[in-house]
């Protein structure tokens, strides 16, 4: 993606310039270094202390007497004990795990598909429509959020449009039915007997099977609204830097339009495609703001998030060491997710290719700078709300 | 030149249309939404053109909450966080694209590992750090954690990256200091980068709301996110609202939306670090 031939620093020889560099490297690091040595790697280690603690969220949690350590007590209240804390713990997975499984291919769809449609050369008013598309992703995830509560109520917007189309629209944030469990009950099934049981962190077969809830719909069309537009800008530069020629290249060669987008333009795709799922996992494993925001609503069961349910623990139910372990095991889902991602996609014509490649700074510059331009956009707008760091 | 027009060509265009209309009628609709009564805004859901447009949501809005609070205190941490992390972020990205020192190598797989820290994570233990600083529930405790990100230092290094080194070359040997050289010399060839990094730090901080939950409490320390986000969310009782609520997105949205615009070639610019002008 990188253009132009990097220039490099070179080092004056004298020695006391070489010093003074030194210092001033330091010096004009130091702010940033000290913002990130102190809002996040002090934060990460103080809730790692606190999730093997009893804190009970009074004074502090460090040199405190009231603090006893509890090993890995807090983890298994979420994962193993028969409690309503992992049953709710199990729950956020579940329906988060829905929401990514969704979000995730139809974001990444929709982009591909815009980018692909805005980037023709023969369209009229391209920037017409590539503002159209990108507009919903400077927007606040609070005012958005807002919006789509008022198009899905039940006498909404969308329920009006599905009324000239002869369908008759649910009343979509009081239903907490789960897709599946509709589409079967439709056909008069029902639970098949024996899969109401708890199970894996205390949810049902039933319930792992119930698919997202219809309110959890509203959670993920919203998603996909507010994220394509900015996908579909990583996935545009990705086409600019290929170029037409090669796929006028494989037309001339007979292949089919069709053909020649996935046997040539996509592969050609593949990094960004790459940095476009990594950040579209990273960024739905997260969802926090739509979640805090419908938390009165009917069907809220069926919308928590790990995100949400640690926020919860800390400060609505005095539970920080719960919280604070419910973070580090959201965390350890990121990673692995992104790491399945990362298997998946480099294992076909790369076997060789380790996970993390051993590659110079630079090279790492230029294969991550997408990644650098993506977060920032995304932490900008709606969807993946940042704290910053 | 023109060309035939093909039945797949027109059917592109019609699903083009379609999905623009998709994606800007949920806005066009909020905006007539907010002129409207209660009443109607629930019985005429789709329709752009309010029957009997009224100013109530706005006056209420205006009277019935604090929103002029929140605007003053979003503006005030955002310009704060804008101006405070382009700096940081150049000053850093700078010195790791040109400065030689020990430790430079580490500083950047630092940035790197942290750029990859899932930022919800972070919610619940920054709240614990805020507090071991008693920086919880102050203005302070809003800003500083977000001054310095590393993916706009990032952006910065690579742009930097890209700039020849030789013209600072010219500058050192006419005796300017490091700081003056960057200052006077690369930061302003820097433009196109700082120019984006403004705006997605603007929009970052304006549309910020996890942070803002986390280190504060108080009303007085509302921003517009937390401020609107307890409207949305129901905290005023009394029926749906639906034009207090919508006036309140529209009004929050005017500020990014006008940055949006005028900066529009900018910001969908699909060069890394907008390096075309």
């Amino acid at each position: 993606m990188a253009t132009r031939a990097p220039a490099t620093a070179r080092a004056p020889r004298r020695g006391s310039t070489r010093d003074g560099e030194s210092r001033a490297g330091w010096l004009f690091i130091s702010p940033a270094l000290i913002i990130v040595g102190v809002f996040l790697i002090a934060p990460i280690v103080l809730a790692l202390w606190v999730s093997f603690t009893d804190w009970n969220g009074r004074n502090s949690p460090l040199f405190n007497d009231n603090v006893d350590v509890i090993g890995l007590d807090n983890y298994a209240a979420i994962t193993t004990d028969d409690r309503l804390t992992r049953d709710l713990f199990g729950r956020a997975i579940r329906n988060n795990l829905f929401y990514v499984l969704l979000v995730v291919p139809l974001q990444t769809a929709l982009a591909l598909f815009l980018a692909v449609q805005v980037n023709r050369r023969l369209l009229k008013a391209k920037g017409f429509f590539r503002t159209a598309f990108y507009f919903p992703s400077v927007t606040s995830s609070i005012a958005i959020t807002g919006v789509f509560l008022f198009l899905f109520q039940a006498s909404g917007a969308v329920n009006a449009v599905l009324a000239w189309l002869q369908v008759d629209g649910p009343n979509w944030m009081a239903d907490p039915r789960g897709i599946v469990h509709v589409v079967i009950g439709a056909f008069g099934g029902g639970e098949p007997g024996g899969w109401d049981a708890p199970g894996f962190l205390g949810v049902s077969a039933w319930e792992w099977a119930a698919g997202p809830s219809v309110a959890q719909l509203v959670l993920i069309v919203m998603a996909v609204f507010t994220t394509s537009g900015t996908f579909m800008l990583l996935f545009l530069a990705g086409l600019q830097s290929i170029g037409a020629e090669v796929g006028e290249a494989a037309l001339m060669d007979g292949a089919n339009a069709r053909q020649s987008f996935f046997n040539v333009t996509l592969p050609m795709l593949r990094p960004v495609l790459f940095t476009v799922l990594t950040l579209g996992l990273i960024g739905t494993w997260q969802v926090f703001d739509q979640v805090y925001l419908t938390r009165g609503t009917p069907a809220a069961a069926t919308l928590t998030s790990p995100a949400y349910m640690a926020y919860d623990q800390a400060f609505t139910e005095n539970e920080p060491g719960i919280a604070a372990a419910i973070a580090f095991v959201l965390f350890l889902i990121i990673i692995a997710f992104s790491l399945l991602q990362r298997f998946v996609l480099c294992d076909r014509d790369e076997p060789s290719r380790p996970l993390l490649r051993r590659r110079g700074p630079r090279t790492i510059a230029s294969a991550d700078g997408g990644v650098a331009q993506g977060t920032a956009r995304l932490r900008a707008g709606p969807t993946e709300r940042g704290t910053g760091g | 030149m023109r060309q035939r027009l093909s039945a797949g060509l027109v059917a592109g265009y019609v699903v083009l249309v379609l999905l623009a209309v998709a994606y800007l009628y949920p806005f066009l609709i909020s905006v007539a939404s907010s002129f409207k009564t209660d009443g109607e805004a629930v019985a005429e859901p789709l329709s752009l053109i309010p029957q009997t447009p009224t100013f109530a949501a706005y006056e209420r809005l205006f009277t019935g909450t604090d929103i002029g609070l929140w605007g003053v205190n979003s503006v005030f941490v955002t310009l704060c966080v804008t101006l405070g992390r382009v700096f940081f972020d150049s000053l850093a990205g700078y010195a790791l694209s040109r400065l030689r020192f020990r430790g430079r190598s580490a500083m950047f797989g630092l940035f790197i590992g942290v750029m990859a820290v899932p930022t919800v994570v972070l919610m619940v233990p920054r709240f614990l750090v805020l507090k071991e600083l008693a920086l919880y529930d102050t203005y302070a405790g809003m800003i500083i954690p977000l001054l310095a990100d590393a993916a706009g230092i990032f952006i910065m290094k690579q742009f930097f990256d890209s700039i020849p080194v030789s013209i600072e070359e010219a500058a050192r040997i006419d005796g300017a200091g490091v700081f003056r050289t960057f200052w006077s010399v690369t930061l302003p060839m820097a433009a196109p980068a700082l120019v984006t990094l403004t705006i997605l730090s603007f929009q970052g901080s304006w549309n910020e709301f996890a942070h803002f939950v986390v280190s504060r409490q108080s009303p007085e320390l509302n921003t517009l996110t937390t401020g609107v986000a307890s409207l949305v969310s129901g905290q005023l009782g009394s029926g749906s609202q639906f034009p207090l609520k919508l006036a309140a997105a529209v009004l929050m949205t005017i500020p990014v939306a006008l940055v949006f615009f005028v900066f529009q070639r900018r910001i969908m610019s699909t060069t890394e670090g907008g390096e075309k002008g």
